[in-house]
């Protein structure tokens, strides 16, 4: 396939009309010794049919969410999206915009971000939200980032291993920075060691973290922490789950300066983990440090309700060296689809998505237990759950083979998500399955 | 452009007006005309020790933003807090709207600054 | 202007309903202590479903994309996204996957990550890829941590300082700020070409690299770039390539050929996939070998006749995101690659660098061009000759090219122009196309001396006029909140 409307003849025309004879002379700037002699080495061209069929046979290669039901969750749900989000996206005046830098001819764009970052702030009960992230690990990296580079002297960032291990390895990463020092603090039974995390806290703390629910899908109790934190002027950082939000405490709520989080399970397919959507949201005296694009209501010539990128300031093609932040291209179309997401479930609907996925999560809390098997903490869990079992993996090519999607693989465990989309029925296959009562 | 006899002043274009050992601090004239609308003014914090070319808060307009440095060393005894809600005060008056009063830790500092008339040739050199 | 959602709607419209579990409904308040539960309704939307889809689709219709018109926004590459990768990327078998499924279950997907892999080092001329980076900016970082890594691995713990050219994207310095490096900014030349002398009497052993654009921000190509990487090298430094404006050499030369270590590359500007509005983007790193075990972890490898992931990197840098990479976008970018093919990537550097030269030829008479000489994908116009006398600026230009049905060029960029107007038609452009922006053009250039309120006021055919960006900034309202 070519996509170049002018064919040879016309680019002969436009090479005549500069005196130009050839394509090469438009490359006479490149000295020779660095140019391609031989061609690429890739696969030779496709027309469009055989691409098709290409793409197809990769698909069908791979066993999907929709051929098996997936139990599978760890920061990443198989949610249920209204058939009328995928169409909308499908509108081509968004997903082939770029950001809205001119905003007579973008309103369209900066409105839907205007009113993503309303619903960002309804569910966390956050003051401001940006226009999104990249995801929900590289939005907690950015927000202790924001910490560290805020209060002077401030690098300490004191965070429970019971968040998601992938948020602590991005963290890492981020801290090659030198500006952060992490402290990782080992929960106990499946929870953060509140009190341990407490004792961590000085004046040198930049922010204590927790995440709700957290990796094993348990409930943090952030009380004390927050108050802890706050005594000694450090950050309350809170990684929060955004459909679970329609029924638990928002980081608003319990004190959070900074709520951020994974938007996937908001309208985003799976997608083998990207694209997905980092949300971040703040108390409002932070609304000028925060990172990545802010869209902002103003008015035009004519007094006219309009929206424009604003705060700009902040951002590194003003800011360049001393930008808090290096982030440009955010996850607009993603972020648009959550607030698609949202209008379409509703603030009842988002309720009972979330209701049921703890409903059945109770109600398969209960069915591996009477299949005989034990969850490996005993506490107070929303959605997901880990659940014992001698040998993970060999557990999950057992389900595989029982055409289920297992679990997440702990050293002892399998941590199991339940969302909308599971069944009664598919559960009590699941604890058949897991409790030896199905043959392989 | 205005440039104040009585005031000493930055290659930075910070104005300080010294009254013993107290400064009153601002920009002048001409960093807010090349800024711009001005919309937000980070004001030092209050009681922090500064040192001389040290930054101490920021000056934001919708396209640009400029670092304020201290034009001397001392401690911040007061902020303007005014400009937190009318930064654009710096743009209608920047002479007459100071952003920070330094106390002095050395009157020595204010030998390395600039007179209105050297200031005005070193502005001219940047056009 | 259009009513926001939350100004739509009555209680109750909504019509979203779950099958029924065909269990007891579990009363919240005695399954989860109440210190758990939230006490403030989140007060979202009420819509019917046909209420809310006509409301995306009128937001749609004050969205200007490529499927909309000519869109030369320069350094972003807005090319043509081709129909049948939006449609392959929406196959369940694809969009359908979790992240965490055993390898066995997901190997076509794998082989997708793994050819990818090979594919972009072939093109650029490295040893290596990851394709864990979710945007530019996001592989400008991920490729400053691997220098950063690489130098403390050697025991060079000196190498506190990192170069940028005074043309440089502002991301350039703001990733190395973030890595915690002091920027080091190198001068441009009168060509527009980073300055060598410049560059030799600022590097020294303190500095850990050089990033640089090629062709640069001006749409140049830096036709020193063996010396300069020479230099560096030299010095002990490494180079970085910022893939923004690859679209300019692609399938003609290479970064790994030019001696450059490290490089990213842009999926949503070189390799036509959408940019969505601001993303996603994808921003895969590529290395020379002996960067190869500061990648992040985990790479795609090919095991026998299987795909698997390799997490067994002791050096590596470890994760810049969650996952593996914005898979959803590293597949169009896979299809459009089969697509072309070698020849056809070459084939589309040469009409993007043929388009820029042709508008470039056409609009010397009429406007100023700082560099006026051969250029790449892009180049750069300026208003110095609508200036005077009615003060017509570059962003006057910009607005009136709306009322023309375009979407502006990049404007006040680079920094180093004054007035600059950066601008890229892309090779998914034809003459035709061109030929019209470029009357529109010439149009505005006499608009501007004898009708200039035509540009002073512009736009006047859009749904707004322009915006007091001053008023958003000073007063805030980031967030619609109820009367």
């Amino acid at each position: 396939m070519k996509y170049i409307p002018n064919p040879p003849w016309v680019a002969k025309d436009m090479l005549k009309t500069m005196g130009l004879n050839s394509l090469d002379d438009l490359f006479s700037d490149i000295k020779d010794d660095l140019k391609i002699k031989e061609g690429l080495t890739l696969p030779p061209a496709m027309g469009e049919m055989e691409l098709r069929s290409c793409m197809k046979d990769l698909a069908l290669r791979n066993i999907s969410t929709e051929d098996y039901p997936c139990f599978l969750g760890a920061g990443a749900y198989d949610r249920y999206i209204p058939a009328a989000v995928d169409q909308l996206l499908l509108r081509s005046e968004f997903y082939t915009a770029y950001t809205p830098y001119q905003p007579e001819i973008s309103q369209g764009i900066l409105q839907s971000i205007f009113e993503y970052q309303t619903m960002i702030c309804k569910l966390t009960g956050m003051d401001v939200s940006n226009a999104s992230m990249y995801d929900g690990g590289s939005a907690l990296a950015e927000a202790c980032n924001l910490a560290c580079n805020s209060g002077k002297e401030r690098r300490k960032i004191i965070i429970s291993d019971t968040v998601h291990p992938e948020y602590l390895e991005i963290l890492k990463a981020y801290s090659l920075s030198g500006r952060m020092e992490v402290v990782l603090v080992p929960g106990r039974e499946g929870a953060a060691d509140i009190d341990a995390m407490v004792a961590e806290i000085d004046n040198q703390t930049a922010a204590a973290i927790i995440q709700q629910p957290n990796f094993f899908g348990v409930l943090e109790n952030g009380e004390k922490l927050e108050q802890a934190v706050h005594a000694h002027k450090g950050m309350f950082i809170m990684a929060v789950e955004p459909v679970s939000l329609a029924l638990l405490k928002s980081p608003g709520e319990w004190g959070a300066d900074i709520a951020v989080g994974e938007g996937q399970p908001l309208g985003c397919s799976l997608s083998l983990g990207g694209p997905y959507l980092g949300f971040f949201a703040a108390r409002r005296d932070l609304m000028r440090k925060i990172p990545g694009r802010i869209v902002g209501q103003t008015t035009d010539l004519d007094g006219k309700r309009s929206y424009v990128l604003t705060l700009q300031a902040r951002e590194q093609h003003i800011r360049r060296e001393k930008a808090g932040s290096n982030i440009c291209s955010n996850e607009a179309l993603c972020a648009l689809a959550a607030s698609m997401y949202l209008a379409f479930v509703g603030e009842e609907g988002l309720k009972e998505i979330a209701l049921r996925s703890h409903q059945l999560a109770l109600y398969a809390g209960k069915q591996v237990e009477e299949a005989g098997l034990e969850l490996k903490y005993q506490q107070p869990y929303f959605m997901e759950f880990a659940v014992k079992v001698s040998d993970p993996a060999a557990a999950n090519q057992k389900l595989l083979a029982n055409g289920i999607i297992g679990g997440y693989q702990l050293e002892d465990a399998l941590l199991l998500a339940f969302t909308e989309k599971r069944s009664r029925a598919e559960i009590d296959h699941l604890a058949a399955v897991l409790g030896g009562k199905m043959d392989e | 452009m205005n440039i104040p006899k009585k005031l000493l002043y930055t290659k930075e274009h910070e104005w300080i007006k010294v009254n013993g050992d107290k400064g009153h601090v601002g920009i002048t004239d001409y960093a807010q005309h090349h800024l711009g609308d001005i919309v937000f003014v980070e004001l030092p914090e209050l009681d922090e020790e500064v040192a001389a070319g040290e930054s101490m808060g920021v000056v934001e307009s919708v396209k640009a933003v400029a670092t304020l440095f201290s034009p001397v060393s001392g401690q911040v005894m007061e902020v303007n807090e005014e400009l937190e809600e009318a930064p654009e005060l710096l743009n209608e008056d920047p002479y007459g709207n100071w952003i920070a009063i330094i106390e002095l830790s050395d009157q020595g500092d204010l030998e390395g600054l600039m007179s209105a008339d050297e200031y005005k040739s070193y502005c001219e050199t940047l056009e | 202007m259009s009513k926001l959602i939350f100004e739509k709607g009555v209680k109750g419209s909504n019509s979203f309903r779950l099958p029924s579990a065909g269990l007891p409904q579990p009363d919240i308040n005695h399954t989860l202590p109440p210190i758990f539960l939230r006490h403030k309704d989140t007060d979202l939307p009420q819509l019917s479903e046909v209420e809310a889809v006509r409301h995306f689709t009128e937001l749609s219709k004050l969205a200007y994309g490529v499927d909309n018109g000519f869109y030369p926004l320069g350094s972003c590459t807005m090319k043509y996204s081709p129909k049948i990768n939006e449609w392959a990327a929406r196959l369940p078998g694809l969009a359908a996957l979790h992240p965490y499924q055993v390898p066995e279950t997901i190997q076509g997907a794998l082989q997708i990550y793994y050819e990818m892999q090979e594919f972009l080092a072939e093109i650029t001329g490295m040893d290596g890829f990851t394709l864990q980076p979710a945007a530019g900016a996001h592989g400008e970082m991920v490729g400053v941590m691997i220098i950063k890594a690489y130098h403390l691995y050697q025991g060079d713990r000196e190498r506190t300082k990192m170069m940028v050219p005074d043309s440089a994207h502002g991301t350039n310095p703001a990733t190395a700020n973030m890595i915690g490096f002091d920027v080091i900014e190198v001068k441009s030349n009168q060509r527009g070409l980073v300055d060598l002398d410049d560059l030799k009497s600022k590097m020294n052993k303190e500095v850990a690299g050089l990033m640089l654009t090629n062709p640069n921000t001006l749409g140049l190509f830096e036709e020193e770039i063996q010396d300069i990487a020479a230099v560096v090298h030299e010095a002990g430094g490494l180079l970085y390539y910022d893939g923004a404006n690859l679209n300019g050499v692609i399938g003609v030369a290479r970064p790994g050929d030019m001696g450059f270590d490290v490089i990213h590359v842009n999926l949503h500007k070189t390799f036509s996939t959408p940019h969505g509005g601001g993303g996603p983007g994808a921003g895969p790193v590529g290395v020379k070998e002996h960067l190869l075990p500061f990648l992040p972890k985990p790479l795609v490898v090919k095991e026998g006749e299987l795909y698997n992931f390799d997490y067994d990197r002791p050096l590596s840098i470890g994760k810049a995101r969650n996952f593996y990479g914005n898979f959803g976008v590293i597949l169009k970018a896979y299809a459009y690659i089969k697509a072309l093919g070698g020849e056809g990537l070459k084939d589309a550097c040469q009409n993007a660098v043929l388009n820029a030269n042709y508008m470039r030829h056409q609009l010397r008479d009429d406007y100023n061009i700082p560099l006026d000489r051969l250029c790449k994908h892009e180049f750069i116009i300026n208003s110095k000759k609508q200036a005077d006398p009615h003060g017509i600026s570059t962003m006057d230009i910009a607005k009136r090219l709306i009322d023309y049905g375009y979407h502006p060029p990049t404007v006040y960029f680079p920094l180093i122009i004054s007035e600059a107007m950066m601008i890229e038609p892309t090779e998914t452009e034809s003459k035709e196309r061109l030929d019209d922006f470029i009357a529109a053009m010439k149009i505005i250039a006499k608009e501007a001396k004898e009708a200039p309120e035509l540009l002073l006021d512009a736009p006047h055919n859009a749904v707004i006029r322009r915006v007091d960006e001053v008023k958003a900034a000073r007063k805030p309202v980031v967030k619609w909140e109820a009367p």
